[in-house]
């Protein structure tokens, strides 16, 4: 890792600066991986609706082991708790909520992010083909599209200038989050807003892979 | 259909007459909805060439997913199956037919074919391997995908609760797929952990209406 972070520390990183970005009364929905990190981080004072694409909005946290029930989990499967004031419905209004722009943030992982906003995490051809789930309504009807991810994997960035990989959905992501950088997706390509503490321009350009412009002033990420 | 009061049927004999080759529409959304008990019979029972509908295939160890490791499947439609080994490894082989369908479309797709409706335009999946070998309509400036209803022989089906008219009523989020595959099939087979007599569900709570139903298994779980 560039910045002498553990991938876990880099991970909770991504998640705090991504629980930043919500409003009071923000509906968002969290993909699995870093994602799923967010909720633990929301500031004190914000609410934030959580859905889950399986048919709940009013998430709450994990249950205690001996509260749970299959009945009532994570899309990730995990066993969670409902909030008052939550609701549960089919999949059809579930994913009516995603697809008629009724849900404002989506935050999913990627395999590959590129420069015009494409987004790859579905599948690695001929190697891991899980299926894309909910993740192609989720990056159709959502107001806004915020990919998690580290900034590179094995030394390889994760944003790259062409995704290679089959499309989870084609110009759809607004903001990319890395432990090394906030980018905003903009019809002329990528946006530098924020940068690590521990990194300067030239050495963020070196691990990814399009060339940005950047904002001036450009901010300090807060860690 | 047909009756007034629905059958109350051992699991066995629910799923007897369910042919080799049937396709067949399971609800659940990972460990959660899954009608557990009706698929533990369809495992005895060793049924044949099933085309399976469904959202996920669960673990190779739980639920229909052990339809596939038992062999008794030949093609899926599916959103994911990225937690079942044995989906993922029989897929690669070629052993396995599966079509991914992005989840909402596989909502929509079995609620049109339950609707009665010839399809659906959606927005989901232009530009990507879901857009392939579909029609694309453009309406009033905007691209959609055609997507086709689905429809399946036999539907497994999980509630909480039923009346002996075959109201259903879910409970938590286990709700997914399951009312929408009741209109989907010829055949209705609900599995519930309740059984109780007609009325004792508020009709404001009954979100599958009885009329869907056609048999009733109590779950052994």
């Amino acid at each position: 890792m560039l910045i002498g972070i553990s991938e876990v520390e880099a991970k909770v990183r991504i998640a705090k600066r991504i629980a930043r970005e919500f409003k009071d009364g923000d509906v968002v929905n969290l993909g699995i991986g870093i994602p799923s990190l967010v909720s633990d981080y929301i500031p004190e004072g914000v609410r934030v609706i959580f859905h889950t694409e399986n048919g709940m909005l009013g998430a709450g946290p994990k249950a205690r082991e001996d509260e749970g029930t299959p009945d009532i989990i994570g899309a990730g499967g995990v066993k969670i708790t409902v909030l008052p004031g939550g609701s549960f419905f089919s999949s059809d209004i579930s994913f009516g909520l995603i697809r008629g722009g009724h849900i404002d943030v989506t935050v999913l992982g990627a395999l590959e992010v590129d420069e015009e906003g494409n987004l790859a995490n579905w599948m690695i051809p001929g190697k891991l083909i899980p299926g894309m789930g909910g993740a192609m309504d989720l990056v159709t009807g959502a107001r806004k599209v915020f990919v998690a991810t580290l900034h590179t994997v094995k030394g390889r960035p994760k944003i790259v200038k062409r995704c290679s990989l089959p499309l989870t959905g084609k110009r759809v992501v607004n903001k990319i989050f890395t432990e090394l950088a906030v980018f905003e997706v903009t019809p002329e390509g990528l946006l530098l807003k924020e940068i690590a503490p521990e990194v300067d321009v030239s050495s963020l350009k070196r691990v990814t892979e399009p060339d940005f412009k950047i904002e001036e002033p450009l901010k300090i990420m807060e860690v | 259909m047909g009756s007034f009061f629905k059958p109350v049927m051992s699991p066995e004999e629910a799923v007897k007459d369910i042919p080799d080759g049937a396709t067949i529409m399971v609800g659940g959304f990972n460990i959660g909805g899954v009608p557990y008990t009706l698929i533990e019979a369809l495992l005895q029972h060793g049924v044949k060439d099933l085309t399976l509908i469904c959202n996920d295939t669960a673990y190779e160890d739980v639920g229909h997913g052990k339809l596939i490791a038992n062999g008794q499947v030949k093609k899926v439609i599916a959103s994911h199956i990225g937690l079942n080994k044995v989906t993922q490894k029989l897929y690669n082989e070629g052993k396995l037919d599966v079509e991914f369908v992005p989840q909402g479309t596989l909502a929509e797709r079995i609620r049109a074919g339950g609707f009665g409706l010839g399809g659906v335009l959606t927005p989901t999946g232009l530009g990507t391997l879901a857009e392939e070998g579909k029609q694309v309509l453009e309406i009033n400036g905007k691209r959609y995908i055609l997507e086709l209803p689905l429809r399946a022989d036999f539907a497994l089906i999980k509630a909480k609760k039923a009346d002996r008219m075959g109201n259903l009523y879910y409970w938590g989020n286990a709700r997914n797929f399951n009312p929408l595959m009741a209109f989907a099939a010829d055949v209705v087979i609900a599995e519930v952990e309740e059984l109780v007599e007609v009325g004792e569900i508020d009709p404001n709570d009954v979100h599958t209406p009885g009329i869907l139903v056609d048999r009733i298994v109590l779950s052994r779980r």
